[in-house]
């Protein structure tokens, strides 16, 4: 045990004292955070447009006032014609110009219908089809109330959607489970292998075989601290994602923490296959990413959902750990659920862990080599 | 008693020889050097030594216990400090020592009169990082992780080399006290020179031993006179040897060529036949040969 602690003690001090491993363990986290956070942003938010309100009625001060006051959008220019459509456009500050025709108030009273035109950025494809979306909604909610109003006795359907789990469609849902399960997979695995794989390449792996620590004792003392961190790296983004983004964890924190345990568990003895297999940090790191890193950005239905890949994908990505941790996270996380809903997730995520313990196990070598035969 | 006693050691990398057929005993408290230039196949004779290879063929055993099946008895009692310094680079002097203390379940303190007089050298520096050491300071505190849980045979693979003279020559000393103390030490080199430190040496080459004897014995076993002959213009005197009768062989050391002639020629005939090709004011004297010498004479025998 005195062995043991002498060893986890002495990975803390590699950690501490080697900024690019500090950088790693909790740079990247936070700036994940923040990156996903604000940067990449699928729903809008203060989105600058231009109004070209040729009517100045009560019907275009209205919806101006219903715009300005949404979150969505913020006014920066009034136009005053057509012509400065263009320049506005090209000085590139505003996302799309809402166009309210001459005599907007009389023709809804007298015709019944009036046209607003909305003009949107399309060398920005996604922000646009967002902008144009939220616009038609205000105009809607606005006609809608109109038509209520005028003619209350027509039976009108209205639809009443709800976005359950996720009212506001925010896409901090989306991306706080995406950035715990690439974080972890990141720290346990890419972390645990590149230093495991340092003490082979620094010629230090020599001297530890050398010595009576039986070789379990080595790879537990070498991982234990990052099992560790992973730990506090999973509450700090939840705190994160609590105090930053107000996203709160619905179901029990309890599980959740036990399910990202098991996934961390998952990640570190990925990690030590690898370094199982390496000699060198650089391919020890470049595995980690390509075959770990990636796939779960990509493939794990974190940012693209997997229904709409290729059917191949899907098949794919079902060997993939972050796939089905992405689904428990999210079911736990927003959704509130029990284990009662994820157990067929954790099951196979239990099934990976005990495969890659059980392979790194056969390949861990007690020496370093045995003369060819 | 024996404290390292190979038999038939073979290895291989694939295809390749690197240990060929190679025996040899340690006896208990000796000083055993193996001498030999790089890719000789040091190494891997250490590393099969600390049980860290299997070797493909024969057998070796340190106190009477397997290198292979005994292998977990055995890392408790080697000290074994591979080629480079295995330092964990950015932990201080005393953590490294700690650390190593404490995985071989003993402490700096249960030790200290055995790595005393190394470990003072580098006490003022035991806040500095192992990293920022320098060379000799390096190799001084691998020498003491190596030995802090007091083995009962040292393993040291090449722990001269890149290392500076002043070093070196104290880090000979320190192995000789060591062995007063009664560790069993086996040490590897590529520098002739430190072979008469060694009680016994070990000529190695491509994967064989050439010789094995105390370093006194193998000076005399060379069966020429050799003689140092010097001349300004080095490469005309290498020329000129080539064509003079009875210069069996010619190897250049530092500023002069060594020279070992058949019993039949004299010194005087060969100076004679050197002027007589235009090496004027050329000059030879007989010397010791040194295991250098008997070195590249048993190279040259093998094959």
């Amino acid at each position: 045990m005195k062995r043991f602690m002498a060893f986890v003690k002495k990975e803390f001090l590699h950690i501490f004292r080697d900024y690019r491993t500090l950088i790693i363990l909790f740079g990247i986290p936070a700036a994940q955070i923040l990156i996903f956070g604000y940067a990449v942003r699928t729903d809008l938010k203060n989105a600058s447009i231009a109004v070209l309100d040729n009517a100045h009625d009560d019907v275009s001060n209205d919806l101006t006032l219903k715009l300005e006051a949404s979150d969505f959008f913020t006014i920066s220019n009034h136009l005053s014609s057509y012509d400065e459509i263009d320049a506005t456009f090209k000085q590139g500050k505003i996302k799309a110009v809402v166009i309210f025709p001459e005599k907007m108030a009389s023709a809804l009273t007298r015709e019944g219908s009036a046209t607003v035109g909305i003009i949107a950025d399309g060398s920005e494809p996604n922000t646009a089809s967002l902008v144009t979306g939220y616009t038609t909604g205000i105009l809607n909610d606005y006609s809608s109330a109109l038509t209520q109003q005028l003619t209350a006795s027509l039976p009108v359907i209205n639809p009443e959607v709800r976005m359950y789990f996720n009212p506001n469609l925010e896409s901090h849902f989306m991306f706080v489970p995406g950035v715990i399960t690439l974080i972890l997979i990141l720290i346990s695995a890419l972390m645990t292998s590149v230093a495991i794989v340092r003490e082979k390449e620094f010629g230090t792996m020599e001297v530890l075989l050398v010595s009576p620590l039986r070789p379990w004792q080595i790879i537990i003392g070498k991982v234990a601290p990052y099992f560790f961190l992973s730990l506090v790296n999973v509450i700090v983004i939840l705190l994160m994602a609590w105090y930053v983004f107000g996203l709160p964890v619905r179901g029990s924190i309890a599980l959740l923490i036990a399910e990202c345990m098991l996934y961390i568990l998952l990640g570190l003895s990925i990690g030590i296959l690898v370094s199982a297999s390496v000699d060198k940090m650089e391919n020890a790191i470049f595995i980690s990413f390509m075959a770990l890193m990636l796939p779960s950005l990509l493939l794990s239905g974190f940012i693209f959902p997997i229904e709409n890949m290729p059917k191949i994908y899907d098949y794919v990505s079902m060997v993939l750990p972050p796939r089905w941790f992405v689904e428990i996270i999210r079911a736990i996380m927003i959704k509130g659920a029990g284990f009662a809903y994820i157990w067929k997730e954790t099951l196979i995520l239990l099934i990976m862990t005990l495969f890659f313990i059980g392979l790194s196990a056969g390949k861990f070598k007690i020496r370093l080599g045995e003369g060819g035969k | 008693m024996t404290a390292v006693e190979a038999l038939n050691i073979t290895h291989r990398y694939g295809r390749v020889t690197a240990i060929d057929d190679i025996s040899f005993n340690v006896n208990e408290g000796e000083l055993f050097g193996f001498i030999g230039p790089d890719g000789a196949g040091k190494t891997t004779l250490f590393r099969i030594a600390a049980t860290l290879f299997i070797p493909a063929g024969g057998r070796m055993t340190l106190f009477g216990l397997n290198t292979v099946s005994r292998y977990r008895e055995l890392r408790n009692h080697i000290g074994y400090m591979p080629g480079r310094f295995s330092l964990y680079q950015n932990l201080t002097v005393e953590e490294n020592l700690n650390f190593y203390a404490t995985i071989f379940g003993t402490t700096i303190k249960e030790n200290y009169h055995l790595i005393e007089p190394i470990y003072k050298r580098i006490e003022p520096f035991r806040k500095r990082q192992a990293g920022r050491l320098s060379g000799g300071m390096k190799q001084k505190l691998a020498l003491s992780c190596a030995l802090i849980h007091k083995p009962r045979i040292l393993i040291l693979d090449e722990p001269t080399t890149g290392v500076d003279a002043v070093s070196r020559t104290e880090f000979w000393e320190m192995l000789a006290r060591l062995k007063s103390e009664g560790i069993t030490i086996i040490v590897s080199t590529p520098y002739m020179d430190e072979a008469p430190r060694c009680d016994r040496i070990a000529l190695i080459q491509n994967g064989k031993l050439l010789d094995i004897d105390t370093p006194g014995n193998i000076r005399q076993s060379c069966s020429h006179r050799i003689f140092a002959v010097r001349h300004q213009k080095k490469y005309e005197l290498l020329l000129a040897l080539k064509s003079v009768p009875g210069v069996l062989s010619r190897e250049p050391f530092g500023d002069a060529m060594h020279v070992s002639l058949h019993p039949d020629t004299t010194l005087e005939q060969l100076v004679r036949e050197l002027e007589a090709k235009g090496l004027a004011g050329v000059t030879a004297t007989e010397i010791v040969p040194g295991i250098e010498d008997i070195f590249l004479e048993l190279m040259k025998r093998e094959a």
